[in-house]
């Protein structure tokens, strides 16, 4: 069984990237819903090594590890490769120039 | 693939192309590109459940895949997944974070038109060239490493499969045995199609069959399995330094690549029920 720590860590991060994900109204979101009710349903066991619960842990596990790294990944996107290229008027402006103003327009 | 990057939902009237197209702009476009990013039209996002299963409205209208047939899913939180990745787009929809929504694209559309059993042979080809069997002799710290760190999921997988995998330092890669390969044909033909396209998926992703199986069978996580898979690359990273915007860059890519396709495969192949208790007197 893979190591997963404690399902309750798991189950607060994962609810915080819905958060992340879904904005002001996350708390009325189906994921938070079903979330809630699937780890309160496994909660109450008798068993000491419940496999349907690990299962769940596990599948938890996963999802927060794909929420979060898309998370990560756009970020890290739109710092580095979302920019696309400056204009001529930024380029200019860099090294503290203008571009000239032609008063009929170019060409 | 072309397609996962074409609008899924088909509208009357597609609207104008979304900001931000980088230095050409939308005239220098060529005419047939689908664009990389659109506005977000809807509202709201909310799943309904039809004949063939769970499907997801934006708005009012149906979700469609790229072939325009309906987007249906056997598993409700497979549904709710989905919904969830259409409905954290902000201003503009990203289909490249899109991977659920991908695979579900893939599984419906089929658009590769493999059978299960051309599916299966896939998979199981990777055996022969599979990272964690493909071992170097220098620089002897790495050699090290992998010894450390592979021979463990080797062991595991041919204990819990019952089969003889071996490592090799040969350029021409481990020798497995025919045995080995029916065996692993045969545990994968009680998958379905849908899991089938997950686990080939999460197989070219890793680039090894057996850290698939090994997370697959819950014995190992998604980032334990990307590590593993990166090994080499981490090795190196531990030495020369890390490059954010390329290093970190792949490895999200990666977790959230391998991470969908081990959550669709568990969504597709599980059937949940729950069984109350009796109480006992």
């Amino acid at each position: 069984m893979a190591a997963l720590g404690a399902p309750l860590r798991t189950l607060r991060a994962l609810l915080r990237e819905l958060r992340h994900a879904a904005g002001r109204s996350y708390r009325d979101s189906p994921a938070y819903r079903h979330v809630v009710a699937a780890f309160r349903a496994h909660r109450v066991t008798s068993e000491k090594l419940c496999r349907a619960q690990q299962e769940l842990h596990f599948q938890a596990a996963t999802y927060l590890c794909l929420l979060r790294s898309v998370r990560e990944h756009e970020a890290l996107h739109r710092e580095y490769h979302g920019r696309g290229e400056r204009s001529p008027q930024e380029v200019a402006g860099m090294v503290g120039f203008r571009l000239p103003q032609q008063p009929g327009g170019k060409g | 693939l072309w397609w996962a990057h074409s609008p899924p939902a088909r509208l009357p009237r597609p609207p104008p192309a979304a900001a931000g197209s980088g230095p050409v702009g939308p005239c220098g476009r060529r005419a047939y590109a689908p664009p990389a990013e659109r506005k977000r039209f809807y509202q709201n996002v909310s799943i309904s459940q039809g004949e063939g299963g769970f499907e997801i409205n934006l708005d009012h209208r149906k979700l469609k895949t790229p072939q325009a047939k309906l987007f249906t899913v056997p598993s409700e939180a497979l549904a709710i997944a989905v919904a969830t990745e259409w409905d954290s787009q902000k201003d503009t929809i990203k289909f490249y974070t899109m991977h659920l929504t991908t695979l579900c694209n893939t599984a419906l559309d089929n658009p590769t038109q493999r059978n299960k059993a051309q599916l299966i042979r896939a998979a199981v080809k990777f055996l022969e060239t599979d990272t964690v069997c493909y071992r170097v002799e220098e620089p002897p710290a790495l050699a090290e490493l992998q010894k450390n760190e592979w021979d463990p999921v080797v062991a595991w997988a041919e204990k819990r499969y019952n089969v003889t995998i071996g490592s090799s330092t040969s350029i021409l890669g481990p020798n497995i045995p025919a045995s080995t390969k029916e065996t692993f044909v045969n545990h994968l033909a009680s998958y379905n199609m849908w899991a089938l396209q997950g686990i080939e998926f999460v197989i070219t992703q890793l680039k090894s069959l057996i850290l698939s199986m090994s997370l697959i069978d819950r014995h190992i996580t998604v980032e334990k399995a990307v590590l593993l898979s990166r090994l080499e690359e981490e090795y190196q990273i531990r030495r020369w330094g890390n490059v954010e915007w390329a290093h970190d860059y792949d490895l999200c890519e990666l977790r959230a690549r391998t991470a969908a396709g081990t959550l669709f495969v568990h969504l597709c192949s599980e059937s949940s029920t729950v069984k109350h208790k009796l109480l006992q007197d």
